[in-house]
């Protein structure tokens, strides 16, 4: 699949953690490192702080709701070394809780924050953890597929009206 | 002898001039200096992610224009290379080129902006804004003459450009060109010596190098405060490694060098767009590409140098006409990570300068 031009193969970063933290990792593929969401602190912690893997910013963090569980997708930028790391974390629907990265990355304020307001998932630690653009009280997580979804409705379009194989619209 | 102060609140925005849209800060003061401040966003939240879901990949091209109105063309880059990624689409060398001109000019017409509002809080009222307009004036009319709109320019597709410019294009951007040099002497001689708006932006707002890196600061917030970081040199996106440029930065991470870092920048965008014209190649602008494209499932995040900095597009496809999920990694928000520590402790009119030297956009920060 695409991967960006400076990205890492998710598989060598998996071997380097494996021998740091054994258990921490749970899959990798050619793009990200799956890792165990309990531990997601403890591992972006390595990651800033290896030198060869040098993750010094956390870019972009953001969540993924999959219908029967949430991804946690944290983009990791090393400024010395100039590659990108993806690590995800798989959380459970039902109680949807992973430890803050703020004691590592202090850039997860406000996204952690945000994740929290629109997706619903709960950080420990983090500091400050209430509502962004929402306010208190507002029902539900909007970005939750489910959110006032109606019964047989799937999000995304159906077919389009000139959608036919080998056939360019414009 | 001091008296004793009692603190209190303070509200500014959410219509406030010096809050630069639907804005507001809550401020606790203790006498002249602020004790705690906290910022309440969402007055612009048009939930863009969530609409995004329900929207072909194409017909999402507006609401990037929409997320950062002062820079609609840097969003509308951002998100096609995420996409054009995502669906392994190919962009024809002129549209590459096209890109990066009128990127490079909203980057001016962006930071004309930035800086003028910058200024304009620090108390030159209004009138350095209205001269830095002048040329954001002109960048609009090229914007206009090329794809009808001036802010929500909605001009970038995937798989190249809407339009090839017309021919009145070249001669009026080449004329523009010529002049710009001569307008960023005269705002230099205006302001960057100017003894007032030193004293006002000199120390205010300071943010170490390590604390812009860990706090994921980006753009003139980064570079400001020394860091030689930027997405068109660490991963030139559109061909950038073809165009000579220098990337500016600053030494003490103060409002005054943010300013200085975007000065500069309109300089070398000036550069950039002229060996962009220069250089820029016949052929075609644009690749079809089916209405309806369906990016095979997969991510991906793909990122561009607007002004305010890394403004990243995540991508989520399940194989389907919309995407799965669509995510903006606005630097107008991220940017605001470090406010509580550049405003407590300062008095108030500094913590609107430093407010102001973050340069934020409230639709991006909102979405």
């Amino acid at each position: 699949m695409p991967r960006g031009p400076r990205q890492l193969d998710g598989r060598e970063v998996a071997q380097r953690l494996r021998a740091a933290m054994p258990d921490a990792v749970a899959g990798a593929t050619d793009e990200w490192v799956e890792v165990a969401a309990p531990r997601v602190a403890e591992v972006l912690r390595w990651l800033h702080d290896d030198p060869a893997l040098d993750a010094a910013q956390l870019s972009s963090l953001c969540s993924v709701d999959r219908y029967d569980r949430f991804e946690l997708v944290y983009h990791l930028q090393s400024l010395d070394q100039n590659h990108l790391i993806v690590v995800k974390a798989v959380l459970d629907r039902e109680q949807p809780s992973l430890p803050s990265v703020y004691g590592v990355y202090r850039g997860a304020l406000l996204q952690e924050r945000e994740v929290y307001d629109l997706m619903g998932i709960h950080f420990e630690g983090h500091p400050d953890l209430r509502r962004l653009f929402l306010w208190e009280g507002f029902p539900g997580h909007p970005l939750r597929k489910n959110f006032l979804q109606i019964a047989g409705h799937h999000p995304g379009l159906p077919r389009f009206p000139f959608e036919e194989p080998g056939k360019q619209a414009r | 002898m001091t008296a004793a102060s009692e603190p209190y609140v303070l509200n500014i925005g959410p219509q406030h001039p010096s809050t630069h849209g639907v804005f507001r800060v809550r401020v606790v003061m203790d006498g002249e200096r602020i004790r705690d401040i906290d910022m309440i966003v969402g007055y612009l939240h048009r939930s863009m992610e969530k609409l995004a879901e329900e929207r072909t990949y194409t017909q999402n091209i507006p609401f990037t224009d929409r997320a950062d109105y002062l820079a609609a063309m840097s969003g509308n880059l951002g998100y096609c290379l995420a996409v054009e990624q995502l669906a392994g689409v190919e962009v024809p060398e002129r549209a590459s080129y096209l890109r990066v001109i009128f990127a490079e000019l909203q980057r001016i017409a962006s930071h004309a902006m930035a800086n003028g509002q910058l200024v304009s809080d620090a108390g030159a009222w209004q009138t350095p804004l209205l001269y830095m307009w002048r040329e954001r004036e002109k960048i609009l009319d090229l914007f206009e003459m090329t794809c009808g709109a001036r802010l929500t320019t909605n001009y970038m597709r995937i798989g190249g450009v809407a339009f090839d410019p017309p021919p009145e294009f070249f001669p009026a951007a080449s004329a523009l060109l010529d002049e710009l040099p001569a307008r960023i002497a005269e705002y230099t001689e205006l302001l960057v010596d100017n003894e007032i708006f030193l004293a006002r932006t000199r120390n205010v707002g300071v943010i170490s190098a390590a604390d812009a890196i860990n706090a994921s600061l980006a753009g003139p917030m980064l570079r400001g405060s020394g860091v030689p970081w930027d997405l068109r040199k660490a991963e030139p996106y559109c061909g950038y490694d073809r165009f000579d440029f220098a990337v500016p930065v600053g030494r003490a991470g103060d409002a005054y060098d943010r300013f200085m870092v975007r000065m500069e920048e309109v300089r070398q965008s000036v550069g950039i767009v002229r060996q962009a014209l220069d250089g820029l190649p016949p052929g075609a602008h644009k690749t079809d590409i089916p209405l309806a494209l369906r990016p095979e499932p997969g991510e991906a995040y793909a990122r561009v140098e607007g002004p305010r900095g890394e403004l990243g597009f995540y991508l989520v496809s399940d194989g389907g006409p919309a995407p799965y999920r669509f995510h903006i990694r606005a630097p107008s928000l991220i940017n605001l990570t470090l406010l509580r520590e550049m405003a407590v402790g300062a008095s108030l009119p500094d913590a609107i300068v430093a407010l102001g030297s973050i340069d934020i956009v409230v639709g991006e920060i909102d979405r």
